[in-house]
């Protein structure tokens, strides 16, 4: 072999890899990313933009993603880290988390404590005691362990069936709708596992809150 | 428990059509849909000058293999210093940092997907398509078409021809990667996960605040990030999220995308092995060659070979996932003394709707299958629980990541017939080839650079401040916390103890490192084997040849990788979850 032939060899062994990333960067990286979209918004067009659900015509979440909420009346959720991305703004248009912090722009994740860290304990220890506060006919063992735990994305729309069950009686005081309606609309936004078999039985707490307003009126119409 | 058997006995069923299909594209079969395929792939061919029939000798095809990574380095890496561009960008994403930009280029070309930036903040949608999704199709085409080549090889047909690296790279991504993606994607797109190029959604809230909504490509990125299993996810939670992940259904999607085809590169591995042997034996000896239909049905669905290499990591993968499923139920006792109730186990860091199982599950997998994608945050685990997946990462061979853990598993299987061949004093054999010192040689020194890369490194980072200032939890944890970075950077994983602080000069350059000596040295050092195996002649099996189809060749393997573990990593694991463990429980 001589050193032209070599040459030759390394120029074509060059334009094939390069040609080949080329075509394979255009179909993987662009054809089919487009295409994926073109198909999802004719067939799944709510799904594709995101699942956003409805009050009065006005977006006001997503079906699948967790909303941070205060109000007394209305369901909590699990913590996190992010407060669900959920903000207000003051006059000047600062950003804070309803917690007072300064809201840290669009995240995800969780405080990643370990078991072992103290600062888990510490953190649950607070909210074991607001919680009870806020529910006082609620026993401490009686609470169930993920609502006083962080979800891993920040942003997990559920609760267990147990832990919205022991906010009923808190919920029907401030919002004076009864028990049973409250149960009902539980029961409502309660789904079971897949085939019975697959996941957890889930409570989405948006759907519960939605419905919750609905019931007193704050809002007219909703569509999940 | 019964959801987990159940998840597991619906893999079975379905890795064994998607190897035979796996299968087909290796050894150039046909399938039903060439028609369609060899028209794309003849354009592709014609475009580039490749000559899909000329073969390649080992080195060729490793200088190939390399060359055309690293053009596609280059490319990614000016695409991420420039993504600022007003160009599919309207969240008004700024240009990478160079550390940061070296760092995510190289951990996507080797499949590794560790993730120093949040995608959400980090990345416009042109880099998550362009970059992102481009890589994680090709990182994945390349490891398999290195294991094809590897088994080729290993499989003998001819004396230095391992195959076409251009052919085989093209064939995976149109025939496999491609479409699986497209049916795989629209079925996650049913299941909740966004797929648009609009900018975020901000909406007003029932109590009138605001909450910022998630949007983008995420579909498209989702379903290739498990099928080629590379595991780095849209945004910074990864499958934990509800836009990746929203359903117990898109979990299911997802675990067993990136499954199949790790499982299905054992199957291709079994026949295309099984198909050499038929070939030698009819050659020489036409009256003895048993006749396929003769054989077991195991083993003409694995291919005799590849069903002990499968149970073997089977063994290993369902003793992982006990442990992990045991320690997680069992929940965190310093919770359970401050008076919360830890019945329904450690849901820190877990989602509702994936509990204990599904999540336990998925970590399993993700390490073992080398993804790194999480649908829990791994560093919240328990420390035995999060010990589960640090332990498969350092074993690096349990099914692994498209190709690359079979090539790893085919090395302690050599490992293990030299073992017992020392035993009772034989010239070891496998696939009817003689095991001797050069084969050896290389072995020991592939499999000792994954160790040496992952402990050297940890050692390095508690030694200095720069890593130390990674740290962010205290006590036992933060040992962890390090040593859980360079396994996965090391193992090509990719997922993290996230709390790590690692988005600085220290972590980006050094898991930089890492990850790409971690990545192309063994694959070098095995085509390099399979080259030196690939030249000797059949040695006829007699009375005396150690059976490697076997399910106590399986056992022996498993005490193998056990063994070597234990003597590797045993005493970083034991200064870092197990004493964590200990202090808790104590």
């Amino acid at each position: 072999m001589n050193e032209t032939t070599n040459k030759n060899a390394f120029f074509h062994g060059l334009r094939q890899s390069l040609v080949v990333t080329l075509v394979l960067l255009l179909l993987c990286g662009f054809v089919f990313p487009v295409l994926l979209s073109g198909i999802s918004t004719v067939i799944f067009p709510s799904q594709a933009n995101g699942s956003l659900v409805y009050a009065d015509g006005q977006a006001v979440g997503a079906e699948n993603i967790g909303q941070d909420f205060t109000e007394p009346y209305f369901m909590k959720g699990r913590p996190s880290a992010y407060n669900y991305n959920t903000y207000y703004e003051d006059d000047q248009g600062n950003q804070y988390y309803n917690d007072g912090s300064e809201f840290a722009g669009l995240s995800s994740g969780s405080n990643n404590y370990a078991p072992s860290n103290p600062a888990l304990t510490e953190r649950v220890e607070v909210d074991i005691e607001a919680f009870l506060e806020a529910n006082p006919d609620v026993k401490r063992e009686d609470i169930p362990a993920d609502l006083m735990t962080a979800s891993g994305s920040g942003l997990d729309p559920h609760i267990s069936p147990e832990s919205a069950r022991i906010q009923i009686p808190a919920l029907a005081a401030a919002s004076g709708l009864s028990e049973d309606k409250l149960e009902q609309i539980v029961a409502d936004n309660t789904e079971g596992k897949l085939f019975g078999i697959f996941g957890e039985e889930t409570v989405n707490v948006l759907g519960v809150n939605l419905d919750i307003a609905k019931a007193m009126g704050l809002v007219g119409d909703a569509s999940k | 428990m019964l959801q987990l058997v159940l998840t597991l006995i619906i893999y079975l069923i379905l890795v064994i059509p998607v190897g035979r299909y796996l299968y087909h594209i290796a050894a150039g079969k046909h399938t039903f849909a060439d028609p369609v395929f060899d028209r794309v792939d003849g354009a592709i061919y014609k475009l580039g000058g490749v000559d899909p029939h000329k073969g390649m000798n080992w080195k060729q095809y490793a200088m190939a293999l390399i060359g055309t990574n690293a053009v596609m380095i280059a490319i990614g890496y000016i695409i991420l210093r420039i993504q600022s561009l007003p160009l599919l960008n309207p969240n008004g994403i700024d240009g990478m940092e160079p550390t940061l930009a070296f760092n995510t280029i190289i951990s996507f070309m080797t499949n590794t997907n560790l993730q120093h930036y949040s995608g959400e903040s980090g990345l416009s949608y042109l880099s998550q398509m362009l970059v992102i999704i481009f890589m994680m199709f090709v990182s994945a085409a390349s490891g398999y078409a290195a294991c094809v080549a590897f088994i080729r090889g290993l499989a003998g047909k001819t004396k230095d021809n391992v195959g076409n690296f251009f052919a085989d790279l093209v064939r995976i991504t149109t025939r496999v990667l491609l479409p699986f993606s497209l049916v795989g994607g629209l079925l996650l797109v049913w299941q909740g996960v966004p797929q648009n190029f609009s900018e975020n959604v901000v909406v007003q809230t029932l109590e009138g605040t605001y909450q910022v909504l998630a949007m983008g490509p995420v579909a498209a990125l989702e379903i290739i990030k498990h099928l080629g299993t590379n595991g780095g996810g849209f945004f910074g939670a990864n499958s934990t999220t509800p836009m990746e992940n929203p359903t117990i259904l898109s979990n299911l999607i997802e675990l067993y995308s990136m499954m199949l085809l790790p499982g299905a590169c054992v199957i291709t591995f079994g026949k295309m092995v099984g198909d050499g042997r038929l070939q030698h034996q009819k050659s020489k000896t036409p009256e003895n060659a048993l006749p396929a239909h003769q054989e077991g049905i195991t083993a003409r669905l694995f291919g005799k070979e590849g069903r002990s290499i499968f149970l073997a990591m089977g063994i290993l993968f369902l003793v992982g996932l006990s442990l992990c499923y045991w320690a997680e139920l069992q929940g965190n006792p310093t919770l359970a003394e401050i008076g919360l109730n830890q019945s329904a186990g450690s849901m820190e860091g877990k989602e509702v709707r994936f509990g204990i199982a599904q999540s336990a599950l998925f970590t399993t997998v993700t390490t073992s299958f080398t993804t790194g994608t999480v649908n829990n945050m791994h560093d919240t685990l328990t420390p035995l629980g999060g010990m589960v997946p640090l332990l498969h990462m350092m074993l690096n061979c349990v099914f692994g990541g498209k190709g690359v853990g079979l090539m790893n598993m085919i090395l302690y299987a050599i490992l293990a017939v030299f073992i017992c061949g020392l035993m009772v004093g034989r010239t070891p054999e496998y696939l009817g080839k003689k095991i001797e010192g050069r084969e050896m040689k290389l072995t020991a020194l592939a499999i000792i650079i994954h160790p040496l890369l992952i402990l050297a490194f940890s050692a390095l980072a508690v030694a200095t401040a720069a890593g130390q200032a990674g740290i962010t939890n205290p006590g036992f944890h933060g040992l962890s916390q390090v040593l859980y970075e360079y396994a996965s950077s090391a193992a090509n994983n990719g997922s993290g103890f996230e709390g790590l602080a690692d988005n600085t000069y220290f972590w980006n350059i050094t898991t930089g490192i890492v990850m790409f000596l971690g990545r192309y040295l063994p694959i070098v050092i095995q085509l390099a084997i399979a080259g030196s195996l690939m030249k000797k002649n059949y040695v006829n099996e007699s009375a005396g040849t150690l059976r490697t189809s076997t399910v106590s060749f399986a056992v022996i393997l498993v005490f193998v990788v056990y063994i070597f573990a234990a003597l590797t990593f045993f005493p970083a694991l034991a200064l870092g979850p197990i004493a964590e463990h200990l202090t808790l429980w104590g």
